[in-house]
């Protein structure tokens, strides 16, 4: 494949995987500055991208296919248009800064090797959701970045609450991975395709198929637990235990958005259905007065931006709900803004963790003069986040009301509800990005200074980003904001976009009220804290705790079930799978009312005879047996008339093998017996001799009678002639049986002694098992149990 | 059982047990046999061998331990696929090499050398479970 032009986006997906195979051996060499070599390789994959905007931005689009298990439609396939190329130029733009960044975060951490190999599988992974456009590929990406989202949260493995947000967030996310497994192929079912790109030109397809419903509910549940929409909001604040490279990177910039990037992708094929026009707004109205509300309770610099990043989702999926183009422009543009902004703050807060020792925002304060750079690159962050002039959060706003405002129907509720998000967020950003730093200096317990360059030229250069996209305003329309917009509503779509409106309209009286109420909220920030707080403490029960009490019962009834079943009793294990072969042997029967019927024994000669009466014999033998060393040896009696029935009947191959079988299987039978500390003599009473003797009666008729089935049959000559035919011309054998497995059916004969040396490397362990002396007495009693 | 008779007798049954599963292995492909009944027939002689002399006369015999026996067996197994690579063909189809040997065609083949990995592996893991079944304290 070239290095050049559109097909290099394969190296490009490739190359994230690439480094993280790297990562820990040049960290190993080159200690932190490891960061400077390995961002090289997302900023090529951003100038890689930059080059193919223009072209996308003229509304060309790309699908590139290779193949993968072409015997199940799934091909390695990319799909490159405006919305998929945004997405892909932030997560590896941020992510150039966020390597760096992490570079100086986790300087001198033993494990910083490791972290960044698992931010670069994250990395690959979420580009690999962006750029898929077969399903199936997307599906495995989607739920890779779960995979590597739970490593990075659970970073700092040895505590407590980063173990239970790791289990947490995969449990909520990879929940919700499955449900868009069955979404995905649903799509396929009713769509007639798997590719992206030719389920987007169905056009009305998905909409009026009857699956639509089930599609719908379960592509929600997909990205409403990966974009933590309510009420799956919870698991994201308690990522912010991750190391802060991480909540920057994974949990506001990129990974949190793999839902929105979803209902956005999906939007012109499933879109403008009163079903998604009101479950979208309605949900994600929630989650976004949800996420400011329980924001502004909080004193974690982290948790502030957490669940405003929570809020931020809802307003995008809010947005991405409402059946207007211009609310989808608003949705672009804000989270667009959004990943410029939250990303900078985060690392923001990170830094003012690393260097003052702590991020509460009641012990920071006065560190303007200590770190100029980073309050610089705070307040430019957060201006953009309160949605002010020149910076694009403004112009997403502004873009935003006007879209929220002229929806028809339920305009008026979504601009109120956005108006009262972004007066908290408002209120929020100011407090994050002024309280640390104004007011008189707090005794912090670190001597507070400024990090180094590694640590504040992310999110310096992620806010000034922000300012260049507002005041550049018609490019950035141009190049970005429209080409996304088209494909977001699956309309070309080309309107001009402006910095400031050119006349006065109802969006800018409602920004005009948002500032004024935002400040009035920020100058009350500590009244309403208390206000949020006293009213969630009455409230007391959270999803989050709703979590813990939903493990806590699977683990419970996890626990009875396995007692039920796994009762340490043999006996009942035997005669619970012996059962249940027996109903499984005859409810076919019963149900079809297809009982076989007698053939073939009169033709029998009496030789033969002689063998079933032997056979029998055995088997009364077994039965008689006074002691078990009896029994198990006349079962023999019985195994070798088969055995010689099968060698009368033409077949040396079986007859062979069940002469070995049944020598072994004494052999090995006897020898169980002798470890097993049995009594010599059955002792069962006649009540369990009665039910297992009905148990095994039940399951022999039942086998004979299935067999009898099949005979009755019409046989079907397809294969044997094909393999009388082939195997000496083509295989050079005349054993059909063993042509057959070492040759035609190879592959099924690796899998068999696959299983058979696993099932003898068990076998041994089983018998290594030595009880400890404390359980000794435990173990002892069900192998007595089973013994009687 | 373990008469002075079975005693003399067994070492020699089970060498000829075990020169007459290879026997069983090897013509398998144009009569009754083949690796999967050679390696119980193989089985049954390590059975008998250790019934009259004990465990570790077994063990000894064997060198190795049976389950890295019967491990060996599922890498030539798996071996006997690849040369099917080398030719660009599909995996697994066999590959074949008849020559003459002293007056006698010989077939050497991968199905040939697959079956013997199925051989390895049914004597291997048999064995293992027969013979830590058999002793009792030590493994």
């Amino acid at each position: 494949m070239p290095f050049s032009g559109v097909e290099a986006t394969f190296w490009a997906m490739l190359a994230p995987f690439v480094a993280a195979a790297l990562a820990p051996v040049l960290t190993q060499k080159l200690k932190h500055n490891a960061a400077w070599v390995l961002a090289a390789v997302p900023a090529l994959i951003f100038v890689h991208l930059l080059s193919l905007v223009s072209s996308v931005a003229s509304g060309q689009t790309y699908a590139l296919g290779l193949e993968w298990v072409p015997s199940y439609g799934v091909t390695f396939s990319i799909y490159l248009d405006g919305l998929s190329t945004l997405f892909a130029l932030l997560i590896s733009g941020i992510g150039t800064f966020v390597v760096l960044y992490a570079g100086g975060y986790l300087k001198g951490h033993p494990k910083q090797g490791s972290f960044f190999s698992f931010l670069f599988l994250f990395m690959g992974a979420m580009l690999g959701v962006v750029l898929a456009n077969n399903l199936i590929t997307l599906f495995i990406f989607w739920e890779l970045t779960s995979i590597t989202s739970f490593l990075l949260i659970g970073f700092d493995h040895l505590r407590t609450a980063s173990r239970r947000a790791a289990i947490q967030a995969l449990v909520v996310t990879g929940a919700g991975g499955m449900a868009l497994l069955a979404g995905f192929i649903l799509i396929g079912i009713a769509g007639g395709s798997m590719e992206m790109n030719e389920v987007l030109a169905s056009g009305d397809v998905l909409r009026d198929s009857n699956l639509y419903g089930a599609i719908f509910v379960l592509i929600c549940l997909g990205a409403f637990t990966k974009s933590a929409q309510f009420p799956f909001h919870f698991w994201l604040p308690n990522a912010m235990e991750a190391p802060t490279p991480v909540s920057a990177y994974l949990h506001s910039a990129t990974m949190v958005k793999a839902g929105v990037y979803l209902l956005m992708r999906l939007n012109p094929v499933m879109g403008d259905t009163a079903l998604w026009t009101t479950i979208l707004p309605l949900f994600g109205g929630i989650t976004l007065l949800a996420g400011v509300i329980i924001g502004i309770r909080q004193t974690d610099l982290k948790l502030m931006l957490a669940y405003t990043t929570v809020a931020s989702l809802g307003l995008l999926v809010m947005l991405t709900g409402a059946p207007n183009t211009v609310a989808v422009k608003g949705a672009v543009i804000y989270l667009l803004a959004h990943s410029l902004f939250k990303g900078s703050l985060f690392m923001m807060a990170g830094t003012i963790d690393h260097e003052a020792g702590t991020r509460d925002i009641t012990k920071l304060g006065g560190l303007r003069n200590a770190m100029p750079i980073t309050f610089a690159a705070a307040v430019l962050a957060a201006l953009s986040m309160a949605g002010l002039p020149p910076f694009i959060g403004f112009v997403a706003k502004e873009v935003l009301y006007d879209g929220a405002w002229n929806t028809i129907g339920s305009g008026f509720v979504i601009a109120l509800v956005a108006l009262c998000g972004n007066v908290l967020m408002f209120a929020l950003a100011m407090a994050v990005a002024l309280k640390p730093f104004l007011g008189e200096k707090v005794e912090t317990p670190k001597h507070a200074h400024e990090g180094p360059i590694l640590l504040w030229a992310g999110p310096i250069t992620l806010a000034l980003s922000g300012l260049a996209l507002g005041l550049l305003a018609g490019y950035a329309g141009y190049l970005f904001v429209n080409p996304m917009v088209s494909a977001v509503s699956g309309l070309a779509y080309g309107k001009e976009l402006y910095l400031l409106p050119h006349h006065l309209n109802m969006a800018l009286a409602m920004s005009v009220i948002t500032i004024a109420l935002g400040v009035f909220a920020f100058l009350r920030i500590d009244y309403l804290r208390g206000l949020v707080d006293r009213i969630l403490t009455t409230i007391g029960w959270g999803p989050d705790k709703g979590f813990d009490q939903l493990i806590t019962l699977v683990v419970r009834f996890s626990d009875r079930f396995t007692r039920l079943v796994q009762g340490g009793s043999m006996v009942t294990y035997m005669r619970l799978s012996f059962a249940s072969v027996a109903v499984m042997l005859f409810v076919p029967m019963m149900v079809t009312g297809n009982w076989p019927t007698m053939v073939g024994f009169e033709n029998l000669a009496y030789f033969e005879w002689a063998f079933v009466v032997l056979a029998v014999i055995g088997l009364y033998a077994v039965i008689t047996a006074k002691n078990r060393v009896t029994g198990i040896v006349s079962l023999g009696i019985t195994g070798f008339s088969v055995a010689v029935i099968y060698t009368l009947f033409g077949a040396p191959d079986l007859s062979l093998t069940q002469f070995m079988v049944e020598t072994l299987s004494v052999v090995i039978l006897a020898l169980v017996m002798t470890r097993l500390d049995l009594k010599p003599k059955d002792v069962r009473s006649k009540e369990d001799r009665v039910t297992d003797g009905v148990i095994a009666g039940g399951v022999g008729l039942g086998v004979a009678m299935l067999l009898m089935t099949i005979v009755r049959l019409p046989f079907d000559s397809t294969l044997p002639q094909f393999f009388t035919e082939y195997s000496y011309s083509i295989a050079h054998g005349r054993n059909l049986v063993n042509v057959i497995l070492v040759d035609f059916r190879g592959f099924d004969t690796i899998g068999e002694i696959a299983v058979v040396m696993v099932a003898g490397l068990s076998v041994l362990a089983l018998i290594r098992v030595r009880p400890k002396k404390s359980q000794s007495e435990k173990l002892v009693e069900p192998v007595k149990e089973a013994a009687e | 059982m373990n008469t002075v008779i079975f005693r003399t007798i067994a070492p020699y049954l089970s060498a000829l047990m075990m020169v007459f599963s290879i026997f069983v292995l090897l013509r398998g492909h144009n009569e009754p046999g083949g690796g999967f009944i050679g390696g119980l027939i193989a089985v049954s002689a390590f059975a008998i061998y250790g019934i009259a002399c004990g465990v570790a006369a077994v063990r000894r015999a064997m060198v190795v331990h049976p389950m890295s026996l019967a491990g060996i067996g599922l890498f030539i197994a798996v071996l006997s696929v690849l040369p099917s690579y080398l030719f660009a063909q599909a995996p697994m189809t066999s590959q074949w090499l008849i020559f003459d040997f002293l007056g006698s065609t010989m077939k050497l083949s991968t199905p040939l050398v697959f079956d013997i990995g199925v051989y390895l592996v049914v004597v291997g893991a048999i064995t293992s479970i027969a013979l830590s079944l058999e002793e009792r304290d030590v493994d």
